[in-house]
């Protein structure tokens, strides 16, 4: 929402002075404590007392320069002005503005003396938007052509904005203007220095999607009172029904629509301070109809339609229900179909559109959102019906997303706009058409007396209790029942005792008609807050009971990301949305969970794994020359249940989810190996028990160096190797890569070494150090096993510190070399012990795995 | 034979001494012992074979001194011995020198990432203040992530334009989540009360990826809930936090705002850690960052949830958690933080 300081002050006293920073910056910061936050304070009107009114006299080429050429002006002194200008708008005899030497534009832009191409300018010949007029930089602003009128157009651009209606639009080319007038003389006081406030207005105060709503806001905190316009229009000889009708057959989409009708309506251009206002408001002044219109608006909040009398059959107005596939062209000249339900929807969307037809139930608009062309006010136009309505907000706002138009109009009537205030901006605009014909010399239109009203379903005032001690406890204040009054008159709020109790501290507070959004206590608790600011307000500490701490999950997925990063692995995040392709390369199959509205086509499922998203960030770092890294992610990876959701699974609200604990090996040498040890760090640091390798297969994973990790018939997870193939799907050099994957809340429970503490021996240990010939097929788990049963409770250790193939040992089996150590707590082992403990171990390996020992 | 016995000994010391402490290594000095005094056929010896011939009353005087003699000669032996086994050692040592400079690199630990460093930095400032870190599903329901929350069916939120619906069940009724606040939900459901608890966590917005937006991002959102909590409460909350984690000079204020879930609700920002509330680039000029919105718990959202908003009031806050990696690093594009370059991973 944009707002003109001049608009404000207009509507309260506010002393600020646009050319005054500090205050400004005050009053800005004022407007911010309210929650009207200001995005935006922009400086208006500066710089045209220093450029001033030119007629251009002559215009000349430069030699080698298409570009530019050289302008000769008049601009009242002694001498003419020579300049250089760019712009190719305007012709011999044309009146424009030049900025001399000298000279400060908006934005401190200060005019001095240049050469081009060999010729001098002194000064420039100024664009719309180098003066901050209007948006227009196509050219120089021209405001007069050859000594007259702006063109016989009436083009809606600035000139139309910068031109002052009233005697000045009548100087013919015999009474020009005085050459050399400073620009804001011409202009005239519409367009002194002016501050324009951008405003974000929350989604709940559609009361300040207008200057007066924020004039009351701004008002009650400077104590300022709010000063709405008053209009009064004389009512002519006929009373409005006699020329025209409104009805409303639909109460549950408009609660009420009123209409005025004004005859022998000229149209003209507005008074030069209401299109400067509207131009500054961010809308484009049109005429003095459209303008008044969109005055009304802005100033009020309430959105008007006129419509062209005598282009409605049966001249009148009713609003009903569309029906469904019914059409309508709008003011855009865009076709709308309504009352149909979009391809992709929800439930929200049911409901039908509100549609204005003719008496004749032709349809002329959409209810709220957009009028229709077939009866767009022309300049013909003699007889004007103005629509005033209460739209529902709920209707409003499923028919704009429906018909996928947001208009000025449909943003306020889906926020709710004022139920009490459709007479007085009917009026207003009455007032307005009035002032402007009258400003332009025409005669003013007559106003028929009296309202035409439809009125099917009248405004309730709203009105709850609210205890004083409960607010004041809410805020962390003390509170009396008077200051809730005070504070709130000023918003509009009526409040007093409950007829039915005599009690104190019980309030009956009487909502505005403009501010849907208090229904509750807890809201006039926020506007008490509001009023005493929220700055203004105590602070207090309060500390909670409990002794804070991480969760046994929470503590092993920090300890675990810090052994990953021990291990060298950084660690990465990647995306969790992804293209299902890219999730099958890395060997990921789903069931996977799928976006309804992806924002990217490809990008349409959920990650069922880790793998590819790690191998995507690998490729990335081979591409900028970083191969041999290590990368781990611990992140939440779905999938659809695999069973179907039917019967027994109808209590599944969601798809699965679970966390996963990811690691991508790819430093040099890296390869399952690497995985199995990054996995005995994991498995030795969380004192795990009991968790066995299995051979497994598994997509995206090498078929013959994988493995599953078991603890208890539980699989934890996997470790092993990429698959090759999958390494060349990513384009990848590495010829292999370790990969080791955790499911962390199994994990999280896998059985574990209890922490009672087992006693060490203080005697020497003897080490038996045993080599066999074993088939490949049989595990070295199996026979470290084997050996660890064998060797019995003397046994301290088991360690595999050697294998071996080739010349020796037969083919298809290899040398596994052991040391076991042996000792007791309470004394030293005899070597005829530890004799027997070797030969009991030799025997059962031997036994159990056709093993031999190697001498 | 001199008839002088205490200059000869006194003669045979100088030059036994001189010997060895001029020793120039073991060997050396091991023969200049035998020559002064080990030896049979040493000075030393010849002179106590002599002592036979003496004079008794000369014998005791003479033997004393011989033996005197003898323990100063080995204590001189015993010195420069040490003295040249130190030298040894530290020629053996020289020669094992090992330029520190030279050695190849091996390997670093790796880096975690920078979300997670801010992540557990915030976790711990709010474990401190005693609050639980509670997590929940990054893939929720529309009713505890809208419903219950109190966002009415016609809010922008809602809008597929803004959430990324999920392909399950009712059609539009399972999300990805836009914000931590289903889990605040999942929280007052528990029915376990008070609650003091912070949110961290994934989040999901249809938002087109530049260098501050991505659609997937990590929020933390507070609830509290008690007896009696009030909006100076919230306040002061926020202050202790803003402090715990910018700095103990940062201050914070609180502007209206509007969200569904809370009333009175507030925007809260904080002087800019940059300039320190002068203004400057990062925080536009203004010296104050917009960090996040808060405000008291609706008493809807207690309805929706079965707790009682008159014996219970709470409120709740809620901040981006890249946004304050990116404000505290100096990151110019937020894209960098999914990219994985290993480059700047390694930095942190």
């Amino acid at each position: 929402m944009r707002v003109p300081l001049s608009w404000l002050r207009e509507l309260t006293p506010l002393e600020t002075r646009p050319t005054d920073r500090t205050e400004v910056a005050a009053l800005a910061a004022d407007l911010d404590a309210l929650g009207l936050v200001v995005e935006g304070v922009e400086k208006v009107g500066e710089g045209l007392r220093d450029v001033v009114l030119a007629r251009v006299l002559e215009i000349a080429a430069i030699a080698k320069a298409d570009k530019i050429r050289r302008v000769v002006v008049d601009a009242g002194g002694s001498e003419p002005v020579e300049v250089v200008c760019g712009a190719w708008n305007f012709d011999v005899g044309d009146l424009v503005v030049l900025a001399p030497v000298g000279a400060v534009l908006p934005g401190e832009f200060r005019i001095e003396q240049r050469r081009m191409r060999g010729v001098i300018s002194n000064g420039m010949l100024c664009s719309g938007r180098e003066l901050r007029l209007s948006e227009d930089h196509e050219g120089i602003l021209v405001l007069g052509r050859d000594g007259g009128q702006a063109g016989t157009a009436r083009p809606a651009g600035p000139e139309t904005a910068a031109r002052p209606a009233g005697p000045r639009t009548a100087a013919g080319p015999d009474a020009g203007p005085e050459l050399g007038l400073p620009l804001a003389d011409y202009l005239g006081a519409a367009f002194e220095p002016d501050v324009v406030f951008d405003l974000a207005i929350e989604g709940n105060r559609p009361d300040c999607l207008c200057v007066a709503g924020i004039a009351r806001d701004i008002g009650a905190r400077l104590g300022l009172p709010l000063r709405l316009p008053e209009p009064v229009v004389e009512g002519g000889p006929e009373p409005a029904r006699s020329y025209a009708s409104v009805e409303v057959l639909a109460p549950e989409l408009c609660h009420r629509l009123i209409g005025k009708v004004l005859l022998g309506v000229t149209s003209v251009a507005s008074p030069a301070v209401i299109g400067r206002r509207l131009t500054l408001a961010g809308m484009r002044p049109i005429d003095s109809i459209v303008d008044a219109s969109n005055y009304v608006m802005l100033e009020l909040g309430q959105p008007t339609h006129p419509y062209d009398l005598d282009r409605l059959g049966g001249h009148g107005l009713r609003v009903r229900a569309a029906r469904p596939g019914e059409e309508i062209v709008t003011l855009d000249g865009v076709t709308r179909v309504l009352g149909t339900r979009p391809a992709k929807s929800d439930d929200s969307y049911a409901g039908s559109d509100c549609l204005i037809c003719d008496a004749d139930d032709r349809p002329v608009g959409i209810g709220g959102v957009m009028g229709g062309q077939s009866s767009e006010i022309t300049t013909e136009a003699s007889r004007v019906l103005l629509e005033v309505g209460y739209f529902v907000p709920l209707a409003i706002a499923r028919t704009a997303r429906r018909v996928g138009l947001r208009s000025e109009a449909s943003v306020r009537f889906e926020r709710g706009v004022d139920p009490n205030g459709m007479e007085r901006a009917a009026l207003r605009f009455c007032e307005l058409v009035i002032a402007a014909s009258r400003s332009a010399g025409v005669a003013p239109p007559v106003v028929a007396s009296g309202l035409l009203d439809a009125h099917p379903v009248p405004y309730a005032p709203r009105r709850i209790r609210v205890r004083t001690e409960r607010v004041g406890a809410l805020l962390g204040i003390e509170l009396q029942d008077a200051e809730i009054g005070e504070l709130l008159e000023p918003l509009g709020f009526v409040t007093g005792l409950p007829a039915n109790t005599a009690a104190s501290g019980v309030l009956q507070v009487e909502m505005p008609s403009f501010r849907p959004d208090v229904r509750r206590e807890v809201d006039v608790a926020e506007e008490v807050a509001r009023r005493i600011g929220y700055q203004e307000l105590p602070t207090s500490q309060r500390r909670s009971p409990y002794v804070g701490r991480l969760t046994d999950l929470q503590s092993l997925r920090r300890r675990l990301k810090r052994i990953l990063a021990g291990l060298g692995a950084h660690e990465a995040w990647t995306m969790s949305i992804v293209e299902p392709r890219d999730q099958a390369r890395g060997g990921v199959a789903g069931p996977l969970v799928t976006l309804l509205n992806p924002m990217v086509t490809e990008e349409s499922a959920l990650r069922g794994g880790l793998l590819p998203g790690l191998l995507g960030a690998l490729r990335h770092n081979v591409d900028h020359r970083h191969p041999a890294v290590r990368l781990f992610e611990i992140g939440d990876v779905f999938a659809l249940p695999r069973e179907p959701i039917a019967g027994s699974q109808e209590d599944r609200e969601l798809p699965e989810e679970w966390e996963l604990v990811g690691l991508l090996l790819a430093d040099f040498d890296d390869d399952a190996g690497a995985a199995v040890n990054a996995w005995r760090v994991i498995a030795d640091a969380l004192r795990l028990e009991g968790a066995e390798l299995r051979p497994a297969v598994r997509a995206g994973l090498h078929p013959a160096r994988t493995a599953e990790i078991v603890a208890c018939d539980i699989v934890l997870g996997v470790v092993g190797e990429v698959d090759p193939e999958t390494l060349l799907e990513y384009d990848l050099v590495h010829t292999w890569a370790g990969w080791l994957e955790l499911d962390l809340l199994k994990l999280a429970a896998a059985p574990r070494r209890p922490l009672v503490a087992r006693p060490v021996s203080r005697f020497p240990s003897s080490d038996v150090d045993l080599a066999f010939v074993v088939a490949d097929s049989v595990p070295a788990a199996a026979i470290e096993a084997a050996l660890g049963q064998a060797a019995g409770e003397l046994c301290e250790s088991v360690v595999l510190f050697d294998i071996y193939r080739g010349a020796g040992v037969r083919e298809g089996s290899r040398s596994l070399a052991y040391r076991l150590r042996f000792c007791a707590l309470e004394r030293t082992l005899t070597d005829g012990e530890v004799a027997e403990l070797r030969s009991q171990c030799i025997a059962a390996v031997e036994r159990q795995f056709q093993a031999t020992l190697r001498g | 034979m001199t008839t002088d016995p205490a200059g000869e000994i006194a003669q045979l010391e100088a030059e036994a001494t001189a010997a060895l402490e001029s020793a120039a290594d073991l060997a050396a000095l091991d023969e200049c012992e035998r020559a002064a005094f080990r030896s049979k056929r040493s000075r030393f010896a010849e002179m106590y074979q002599k002592l036979g011939s003496t004079a008794p009353e000369d014998r005791r005087v003479i033997g004393r001194l011989l033996n005197e003699l003898r323990g100063r000669l080995e204590e001189v032996a015993d010195a420069r011995r040490a003295k040249l086994a130190a030298a040894a050692r530290v020629e053996r040592l020289a020669a094992d020198r090992l330029d520190l400079t030279e050695v190849l690199p091996g390997h670093l630990a790796g880096h975690l990432h920078l979300v997670t460093q801010v992540r557990e930095a915030l976790e711990d400032v709010f474990v401190g203040m005693g609050y639980e870190i509670a997590e929940g599903p990054e893939v929720e329901t529309g009713w505890r992530n809208f419903e219950a929350l109190n966002i009415p069916e016609d809010h922008p939120a809602r809008s597929p334009l803004d959430t990324f619906y999920v392909d399950f069940g009712e059609p539009w009724s399972v999300l990805l989540r836009p914000h931590t606040s289903p889990v605040q939900i999942r929280l007052l459901q528990r029915g376990m009360l008070p609650i003091y608890a912070v949110v961290p966590g994934r989040t999901y917005r249809k938002d087109t990826p530049d260098s501050t937006h991505l659609p997937v991002f990590h929020q933390i959102e507070g609830l509290v809930v008690d007896r009696g909590v009030t909006f100076a409460d919230l306040k002061g909350t926020i202050d202790t936090f803003v402090r715990a984690i910018f700095g103990e000079g940062t201050r914070t204020r609180l502007r209206p705002a509007y969200f569904p879930f809370t009333e009175p609700s507030a925007e809260f920002e904080m002087s800019c850690v940059i300039c320190g509330g002068d203004g400057c680039r990062t925080c536009s000029g203004v010296g104050w960052i917009e960090l996040g919105g808060c405000g008291m718990v609706h008493p809807a959202v207690f309805e929706a949830t079965g707790v009682d908003p008159e014996e219970w009031t709470g409120f709740a806050f809620g901040f981006g958690i890249d946004r304050i990696a990116i404000m505290r690093h100096g990151i110019a594009d937020l894209r960098v933080m999914i990219e994985n370059d290993v480059r700047f991973l390694g930095q942190f």
